[in-house]
């Protein structure tokens, strides 16, 4: 269950009209490193976690980052909302308009669509886990190229928060990781009378992965 | 938006980033009592915060876990949502 409270998680302004920025921008709400990405990448990994710890950061960061979606959309909207056909036309953005007017769609700066294949769910949460630190890292780039490419101080000020969610995430995975190697380290292999240690071999408890006994 | 309502929307935003932050720093460190303390504290505020807010201007919240209000009318659909608020030159 979600529940959707009407603010944003960020103040997020723009200073001025500016398509050809909101071009750029917008791989982060549909790119293959966006927002999108990041969320449901990590909802849908959440289910086959093997500690509480896993499931409640891909919960709550998977929630940060649908409310960072948001926050990019507001980015687009504002950027593009006052702009005439020829500002359309000089921001590249007429291939776009013609798909989609001034809505907000999920797409890359070069109007390629959102795809699922941008994302995993291996079930090996050790295999996730390094995605999703990666995901982040990439999105942490992301971010400072486009301040690079920004010529909008406002849009700046949204920009670094963003960027810096990035680096919190990926401190938090990374510790997601380190208790993860720690649960793995244990063999979770409970005594009874008349097991049959051979069965061990085949799987472990929930995870898939092989242990020796 | 009125600027009084303005500033309280941004308080709360601020107040809540604090929770978000504990709330994810406590996902891998459950057992730091100090950032739990933290936790609450940041709680409580946002919680009279978003009270006062609801009171004022109407539910934060939907599906009616936000302040239910004495208005008339359904606040809820009132402009302006998020994406409309130009927050330039406010932080």
């Amino acid at each position: 269950m979600w529940v959707y409270q009407k603010m944003l998680q960020y103040p997020a302004g723009v200073k001025a009209c500016n398509p050809k920025l909101a071009k750029s921008i917008i791989t982060q709400y549909g790119g293959p490193d966006g927002e999108l990405a990041a969320s449901l990448r990590y909802l849908t990994q959440r289910y086959t976690m093997p500690i509480p710890q896993a499931k409640a950061a891909l919960t709550d960061i998977g929630t940060e980052e649908l409310a960072h979606m948001e926050i990019v959309a507001t980015l687009v909207y504002n950027l593009v909302k006052d702009a005439s056909i020829e500002d359309i036309k000089r921001a590249g953005l007429d291939g776009y308009y013609a798909d989609h007017d001034k809505a907000l769609y999920f797409v890359n700066g070069d109007g390629v669509p959102w795809t699922a294949a941008y994302i995993q769910s291996k079930g090996d949460p050790i295999t996730d886990i390094t995605e999703d630190m990666a995901a982040e890292e990439k999105a942490r780039s992301t971010y400072e190229y486009l301040l690079q490419l920004s010529d909008d101080p406002e849009v700046d000020r949204t920009l670094r928060f963003l960027w810096q969610r990035e680096i919190v995430h990926f401190q938090r995975f990374g510790e997601v990781l380190d208790l993860l190697h720690e649960h793995y380290s244990h063999k979770h292999v409970f005594e009874m009378k008349g097991y049959d240690p051979a069965a061990l071999k085949k799987k472990d408890d929930d995870s898939g992965r092989i242990i020796t006994p | 938006m009125d600027p009084k309502q303005m500033e309280l929307l941004r308080r709360i935003m601020e107040t809540q980033f604090i929770t978000v932050e504990l709330n994810l720093f406590l996902d891998t460190h459950p057992s730091e009592e100090r950032a739990l303390q933290d936790f609450r504290a940041a709680s409580r505020e946002l919680h009279n915060l978003i009270a006062t807010y609801e009171a004022a201007y109407g539910p934060l919240l939907n599906f009616g876990l936000g302040e239910p209000g004495m208005a008339p009318c359904w606040q809820w659909i009132n402009d302006p949502w998020p994406w409309e608020i130009n927050w330039r030159g406010k932080c």
